[in-house]
């Protein structure tokens, strides 16, 4: 493998950052909407929610990147194939987010939410100031092992042709016929990238199991 | 928009994609048959006396934890023909869902086995139990109850990852609903119809297990 096959796949790996951050960061966006729906308390907003979570907990994420794909060319509209993708993360991510964050609001003591209502804080401040920065601290194990999932699930992209660090491993395995090794590369750059998370995920998960005590 | 949807190719196509449902479900049990195997060796090799065995177990569930599933079976695909073995797609995938699920199922039965109190095996003893007593009533069953919901999740996930082995042509409903594609390209009534699919089979699974579970495994604890 010469230098300028090694440069394609960082600029692969790039994309991959790039999906995963925007997958997750707009991901967060709808997963804490989908959060508050699922515990508002309003059946037509709960149902909505959790209707919503079955369907992208129940099906692959392949077949989301390529419902989502090939719908919105259906629709008119004429993205490029980086939006669309961007958007199947997001709905992906924004499912399971929700639920993981739907756990741990419900985690949360009744007491502190009575308290709160007793000092009458309305919804939002309830939310803001009592519930949600509990919730994620109980969340952040969790929330991390997802964001190590969509790492690892960007590489679907590549099945849609779009080149990420995946694709760009596959390509350049095409040129110089060494597919073990550059899937060796490829496979250890991903495993650069999720293992320090994992290992961060799990010690928060000792540390909250032994504040609990 | 003025698109007609046009479902009349994946009416057609629907013998074919239920066949599909049927290889999919084929590939993830056999998936899983696997991943068990993988998952007790792993169990036992991870308690072993010899430091290096452990290691070695945990570095396998690492890597694996830690690499997408794609780029695992695409190193099967090519790793296997260079030791001389020549397998079709199918059996590729078979054995790359069944180490994908075997690092995961390492992880659940030893917290299933670490969560049975010495304690209870041997107040079985006192009262005169007999050995294969306590191993029904104190190990197996409490251990099974400890992981079967984790397990099963476990498999209908691997149910779901199976979509990925498309990408080596393996036989599974999403192969088969790209192979539709091709010939009419209809792509989204049949990815949308191949999607329900997959919400079909997993709801049922989910039924399934939850039946078993209440009839089997639950009964009330203190």
């Amino acid at each position: 493998m010469d230098k300028n096959q090694f440069l394609f796949l960082l600029g692969g790996l790039k994309w991959t950052l790039a999906l995963s951050a925007i997958g997750f960061a707009l991901g967060s966006v709808a997963g804490l909407g989908v959060a508050l729906a699922r515990t508002s308390g309003r059946r037509g907003l709960e149902r909505g929610a959790a209707a919503y979570i079955a369907l992208f907990q129940g099906t692959p994420l392949l077949m989301q990147l390529f419902v989502v794909y090939y719908g919105l060319a259906l629709a008119g509209l004429k993205l490029d194939p980086w939006v669309s993708v961007s958007i199947g993360f997001t709905l992906h991510a924004g499912a399971f987010l929700g639920e993981i964050w739907r756990g741990s609001i419900e985690a949360v003591p009744r007491g502190q939410v009575e308290a709160a209502k007793a000092l009458s804080l309305g919804y939002l401040d309830r939310m803001k100031d009592v519930v949600l920065p509990q919730a994620i601290r109980i969340s952040l194990p969790a929330t991390i092992g997802f964001l190590v999932q969509l790492i690892k699930g960007t590489s679907l992209a590549a099945i849609i042709g779009f080149t990420e660090l995946m694709r760009a491993g596959t390509i350049v395995s095409n040129q110089n016929f060494k597919p073990l090794l550059v899937l060796g590369l490829v496979c250890a750059l991903y495993f650069a990238l999720c293992w320090p998370l994992s290992l961060y995920g799990a010690w928060l998960e000792r540390r909250l199991v032994t504040a609990a005590r | 928009m003025n698109y007609k949807f046009d479902f009349g190719p994946v009416i057609e196509g629907l013998p074919e994609l239920l066949w599909g449902c049927a290889g999919t479900l084929g590939l993830a049990l056999s998936g899983m048959v696997l991943a068990l195997i993988i998952g007790i060796g792993g169990v036992l090799l991870r308690d072993s006396r010899l430091a290096s065995l452990r290691w070695l177990v945990i570095a396998f569930v690492e890597a694996i934890r830690n690499t997408p599933f794609l780029g695992q079976i695409y190193f099967v695909f090519f790793a296997l023909p260079m030791v001389g073995i020549r397998l079709d797609p199918t059996l590729t995938a078979i054995i790359a869902l069944g180490v994908n699920g075997g690092a995961y199922a390492i992880e659940i039965i030893r917290g299933g086995v670490q969560s049975i109190n010495k304690g209870q095996v041997e107040a079985g003893l006192a009262l005169g139990l007999s050995r294969t007593l306590i191993f029904r009533l104190i190990v197996l069953k409490p251990a099974l109850r400890a992981i079967f919901p984790s397990l099963t999740s476990q498999f209908i996930m691997l149910t779901l990852t199976t979509s990925i082995a498309s990408a080596i042509s393996a036989y599974e409903l999403t192969s088969v609903g790209q192979a539709i594609e091709t010939n009419t390209f209809r792509s989204f009534e049949v990815y949308g119809v191949v999607t329900l699919l997959y919400l079909a089979m997993s709801w049922m699974l989910m039924q399934m297990f939850a039946r078993i579970n209440a009839r089997f495994l639950l009964y009330p604890v203190k």
